[in-house]
């Protein structure tokens, strides 16, 4: 535990906070994946880990090493970047995948197939 | 004096991202459909990645970096897999 | 662009990468060159569609835009799990008709309404170009659809 006595207190209180703040909000996320009641309310819940949550311990983990190192040590930005890329893909491919089986078992309160006649309404996972 | 705010902050940090882990996984039992696990899954993987960037800051370490971009990889693949396979590998008609 | 650098963006980002992984040496900025070089060649041979930047000014703007929306979401979403099931809430299903056709755009908009936590993407119809968003705080369905009209102009500036 040497290197962190290295850091300065203002650095020390900055990153203190951003990483209760990011794993708090993450924390709030996967609470929401367990109170929410239906798939498509529980698909909002891990956007907030991975906006924020993962935001501000990215941005602590930035701070801390650039002072250890007085260097820019910028490597997180490479996941940070990455998360922030493939969440949304991930969570569409989902929820369209949930659309798709909720329709084709006839599941009541979810929107139904557009009307025929068009390209793309039989098999809505080929509409993009 | 700031060496026990820091250690404070990611003890209680790490604690918070083990019970979003325990959240994930609870999900991920539970179903009840094979959607919510597969969102269960996603879950703990980017808890497990930010688990892995603390203990990199504990240490001062940028070894835990790499593991963390593995996992956030190898994850991402594996959702958008088993999001696929939802949608075609089974056949209700 | 011409035959040996046929997406500058993607090269330039490689490089970056490269990098960014490792140590800033000579050694590494030329290796990584050499292989930004040859993935954006094998990329080519896959021949996707070039996207059009039409307004590169007004990309800082869209940036700054989305990272307010963001912030304010997470609170609004935060809130809402804080609070349970004390208040009622309702969720639902709403259908936005969109103007916007480039197919980089588009994903780009996918990104954004996903991204921010309480509302998620469902599917689009290209066909009638009509989009299947669910919001998680439905109040007004007008509000969810002006916020969305507001990404689609800044977009529809970008790219078309």
């Amino acid at each position: 535990m040497s290197h962190t006595t290295d850091l300065p207190a203002w650095v020390a209180l900055i990153v203190a906070f951003l990483l209760v703040l990011g794993s708090g909000l993450t924390l709030l996320g996967a609470i929401g994946l367990v109170r929410f009641q239906s798939f498509y309310e529980r698909v909002h819940a891990p956007t907030l880990g991975t906006t924020w949550g993962a935001g501000a311990i990215l941005i602590a983990s930035i701070i801390c090493f650039s002072v250890l190192q007085s260097r820019p040590v910028l490597h997180e930005v490479l996941i940070t970047i990455f998360v922030v890329v493939t969440t949304p893909v991930t969570l569409m491919l989902l929820a369209r995948a949930a659309l798709y089986r909720d329709r084709t078992e006839g599941t009541p309160g979810v929107p139904q197939f557009e009307a025929a006649g068009e390209p793309g309404a039989e098999r809505p996972g080929t509409s993009d | 004096m700031s060496g026990v705010i820091l250690i404070l902050a990611l003890t209680l940090s790490q604690m918070l991202l083990v019970a979003a882990m325990a959240c994930a996984i609870w999900r991920l039992v539970r179903g009840p459909r094979a959607q919510d696990r597969v969102l269960g899954l996603d879950a703990l993987y980017v808890a497990a990645m930010l688990v892995l960037l603390t203990f990199g800051i504990r240490t001062g370490s940028t070894t835990y970096f790499e593991a963390a971009l593995v996992i956030a990889l190898l994850g991402f693949v594996s959702t958008v897999a088993l999001a696929k396979f939802l949608m075609r590998g089974e056949v209700i008609e | 662009m011409n035959r040996w650098l046929p997406y500058p963006v993607l090269t330039a980002s490689l490089v970056v990468m490269w990098l960014l992984l490792n140590r800033f040496s000579l050694g590494h900025l030329i290796l990584g060159s050499i292989i930004a070089l040859g993935a954006s060649q094998a990329m080519s041979a896959l021949q996707p569609a070039q996207p059009r930047v039409r307004r590169w000014d007004m990309i800082p703007r869209l940036i700054w835009v989305v990272f307010v929306d963001i912030c304010h979401s997470n609170i609004a979403v935060a809130g809402i799990i804080l609070k349970g099931r004390r208040r009622q809430r309702d969720s639902g299903f709403v259908t936005i008709p969109l103007e916007l056709r480039d197919r980089t755009g588009l994903a780009v908009l996918a990104c954004i309404v996903t991204s921010t936590p309480g509302t998620a993407w469902l599917e689009y119809h290209s066909a009638n170009g009509r989009l299947l968003i669910h919001v998680l705080d439905l109040v007004n369905e007008q509000d969810w659809i002006d916020t969305v009209k507001r990404y689609e102009s800044l977009l529809m500036e970008i790219f078309e």
